[in-house]
């Protein structure tokens, strides 16, 4: 079961020589990005008809694979859940995780990883069925509730009855896909986790419009891609790629006209210094200089992965909200490329 | 005074610790267990380093701080202010929990499908046959997901009791069937002794204390009122009926400690989203249960029925020619023959059934490896030191139950002198 991925880690723990430093080495002699994701979120990671897997966190394991070795599809993709998905970034079984993954002090700081930068900002809500009649998180006294194991929801969940003073029953929870089919047999009352993957598991029900998301949004949940602790180089990699779909926004810069602007400098030098057109960003961590243009490429800027996986546009419908450009009252912002 | 002298000592040479078949052994025996060493020595050092490149120190400290996560089911008192060594506790006393629900029903069920596969009813024979071959050869996993399926979808969710046109109905009254699980009665007392709070880490009900109490002295007046009869028939050949006074003895007691307690039923309630009071038997702990019973009862099944298998028919057939007849032959004959091919391997199942609750997190039953190898160990990050204690304590328990059916084996096995 998934206990023997935490075992296997454990044992490679004990076993193989840590992976630790030269990561971006390794990556290119195995020519092949080791991704870790979740084992299935609609929108976010989730396997297409042809068995490819797609979504908005694996968008940017697909632009780190492009940056790093020319090719998008050179990524494997290793499943985890909450609970295996730390080990398996520590042992070294996975280079990156990209995996709606709350950023918090303890996982930087005492879990030894680096957290490099933010691809969504979220928080932890209730959905609940409408015919319950509840309309707010604090009338949920006593209710029984399903909860994903090993996140920080179960951390916040906790903390939130308490200080209400509230009793509640959890049902612990591997997967969403569990989370969802004990939801919808009745045998929790709410379901908690992310807003956003609260808005991606309802999109997929048949009588989506029965159930409620209630208003509170009870935690800060900044989710993002992370590296172990202690290999920077790797890190900065990560961090610039996520960086470059962000910038490439604000700056104008699609899929569709990323090729052309790469081909000669423009009138714009922060374009041209991210494209490669100017000086050479790339060769200071390592890569070409057409590292960003080619993630550009492969996955489209931040509002175009956002637009296609989860946008209004899509079932799943979700606003961009915080998670719009900071000219546009968001809270997306890369620093300079310079 | 022997005739023959001693050949003469040959001197020992470096060579003949391989060519001399008195040293050889010895030799490979050495270099087997230095390579076994240095193989540990390797692993562990290894695995220090690897620590402690990834920055992580070696040390159970996490253990005392606070877990922050709540757990459903617990047998002591725990909270999210709890500490992490607390929620283990909770976890080992849930595993604990099953493991005796289980090997307890196991070990009926067992019995019965071992003796009835022996049954020379066509029916009944071939439908325990049925029994034992699909659960032994089906995954004991898709077992317990099977059973958990069934009572989330099958069985009415607690509003299904609500309101005027309810679709569903208590039993009796009193016992709610619910897809989250079974809502039972409660036992409470009105004029209750309290609870003893022991070193302050846990309570102790007095009220079941004395009710055990009150039954195990109840079982040793019985037995010596047995060892009465005993002798009585030694002495006289005329055995006592004392079968009554002996029933009376075990049941009165415990009996007068419940009248004198106030022992009363409280029947679950529907309040708000769940029933309220009585005992809630989760659908995890029913799913754990029934899988783990069935699973491991096919098994004990054929352990049982090999075992009056074993004791040849002759033993029956002399049974008979000295008058006995077939429940005695089979009590004081067969049984205590087949008991002694029976415990072995007994013991065995019962450890896997322990072992195996640890596939409990597959239905959100919180066991110990759900606590501590679960979400403890997903919090803190702590995999080495979590996994450790995990296995050192599913040792402590396998070796336990060892201990206590060896001995249990070293009374019922033949007695040689």
């Amino acid at each position: 079961m998934r206990k023997i991925t935490v075992l296997a880690a454990t044992a490679a723990i004990g076993l193989g020589a840590a992976a630790q430093a030269a990561t971006l080495e390794e990556v290119k002699a195995r020519g092949q990005l080791n991704c870790g994701v979740a084992t299935g979120v609609p929108g976010f990671a989730f396997t297409d008809a042809s068995g490819e897997w797609d979504g908005f966190d694996v968008a940017v394991c697909r632009a780190v694979a492009a940056a790093v070795l020319g090719d998008p599809k050179a990524v494997k993709f290793v499943p985890t859940t909450g609970k295996t998905r730390f080990t398996a970034l520590a042992s070294g079984e996975v280079d990156m995780l990209s995996r709606n993954t709350t950023w918090t002090f303890s996982r930087d700081v005492d879990l030894k990883f680096d957290f490099v930068g933010i691809n969504y900002y979220d928080g932890q809500g209730f959905m609940v069925r409408k015919d319950l009649g509840v309309t707010s998180a604090k009338e949920l006294d006593g209710a029984t509730v399903c909860i994903q194991t090993g996140t920080t929801t179960e951390l916040n969940l906790a903390d939130f009855f308490r200080i209400n003073n509230m009793s509640y029953e959890p049902v612990p929870i591997e997967t969403n896909a569990e989370a969802q089919q004990k939801y919808l047999a009745n045998a929790c009352d709410v379901y908690t986790t992310d807003a956003s993957g609260l808005a991606a598991t309802r999109a997929t029900f048949e009588d989506a419009a029965n159930h409620i998301i209630l208003p509170e949004i009870i935690s800060k949940e900044p989710l993002g891609p992370l590296v172990r602790h202690g290999d920077n180089e790797w890190g900065d990699i990560v961090r610039w790629t996520l960086n470059a779909l962000i910038a490439a926004e604000e700056l104008g810069i699609t899929s569709a006209n990323v090729m052309e602007m790469a081909k000669a400098p423009t009138s714009n030098p922060e374009i041209n210094r991210m494209l490669g057109t100017e000086g050479n960003l790339g060769a200071m961590m390592g890569l070409d200089k057409d590292w960003a243009a080619r993630a550009i490429a492969a996955v489209g800027n931040y509002g175009e992965i956002f637009e296609r996986y989860i946008g209004e546009k899509t079932p799943i419908g979700l606003p961009r909200g915080l998670n719009a450009q900071w000219t546009q009252g968001g809270l997306m912002y890369s620093p300079p490329f310079r | 005074m022997t005739a023959t002298a001693d050949p003469p000592r040959e001197a020992f040479r470096l060579g003949m610790l391989l060519s001399d078949t008195r040293y050889r052994s010895i030799t490979i025996q050495i270099i087997v267990l230095a390579l076994v060493v240095l193989g540990f020595a390797w692993l562990v050092d290894n695995t220090i380093r690897n620590l402690e490149q990834l920055g992580k120190g070696f040390s159970f400290a996490f253990l005392w701080a606070q877990s922050n996560y709540d757990i459903n089911q617990k047998l002591i008192a725990y909270d999210s202010t709890s500490t992490h060594a607390r929620a283990a506790a909770v976890g080992i006393l849930n595993t604990l929990l099953l493991a005796v629900l289980g090997c307890a029903t196991a070990t009926i069920i067992g019995i019965l499908a071992g003796v009835l596969r022996l049954s020379r009813n066509w029916l009944v024979g071939r439908l325990m046959t049925v029994y034992v071959e699909g659960f032994r050869n089906v995954p004991l996993l898709l077992w317990i997901l099977l059973i958990a399926a069934a009572v989330n979808e099958t069985l009415p969710p607690p509003s299904a009791f609500r309101g005027e046109n309810a679709t569903a109905q208590m039993l009796w009254g009193s016992v709610a069937l619910t897809n989250r699980g079974f809502y039972i009665p409660e036992p409470m007392f009105s004029r209750s002794l309290g609870d003893l709070s022991v070193f302050g880490l846990f309570n102790i009900s007095l009220d079941f204390m004395a009710i055990l109490g009150a039954l195990i002295a109840g079982i040793w007046a019985s037995a010596r009122v047995g060892d009465w009869a005993t002798r009585r028939q030694f002495e006289t050949g005329v055995r006592p009926a004392v079968f009554w006074p002996r029933l009376g003895l075990v049941v009165l007691p415990p009996l007068a400690v419940l009248v004198a307690l106030g022992f009363h039923l409280v029947p679950p309630e529907l309040r708000g989203f769940n029933f309220r009071g009585g005992i809630h038997m989760r659908d995890s702990l029913i799913a754990m249960w029934v899988a783990l019973s069935l699973y491991t009862g096919a098994f004990i099944a054929e352990i049982v029925r090999g075992g009056i298998l074993a004791v040849p028919h002759g033993q029956t057939e002399a049974a008979y020619s000295l008058g006995l007849g077939p429940t005695l032959t089979m009590r004081l004959v067969i049984l205590p023959q087949a008991l002694r091919v029976i415990i072995p391997p007994l013991i065995s199942q019962y450890l896997n059934l322990t072992k195996n609750s640890s596939l409990a997190i597959a239905v959100g039953y919180m066991d110990v490896t759900g606590t501590l190898g679960g979400i403890t160990l997903n919090q803190t990050g702590r995999e080495m030191e979590c996994l450790l204690l995990l296995m050192a304590f599913y040792l402590i328990v396998s070796l336990t139950i060892s201990a206590v059916m060896n001995a249990y084996n070293q009374r019922v096995k033949l007695k040689e002198r």
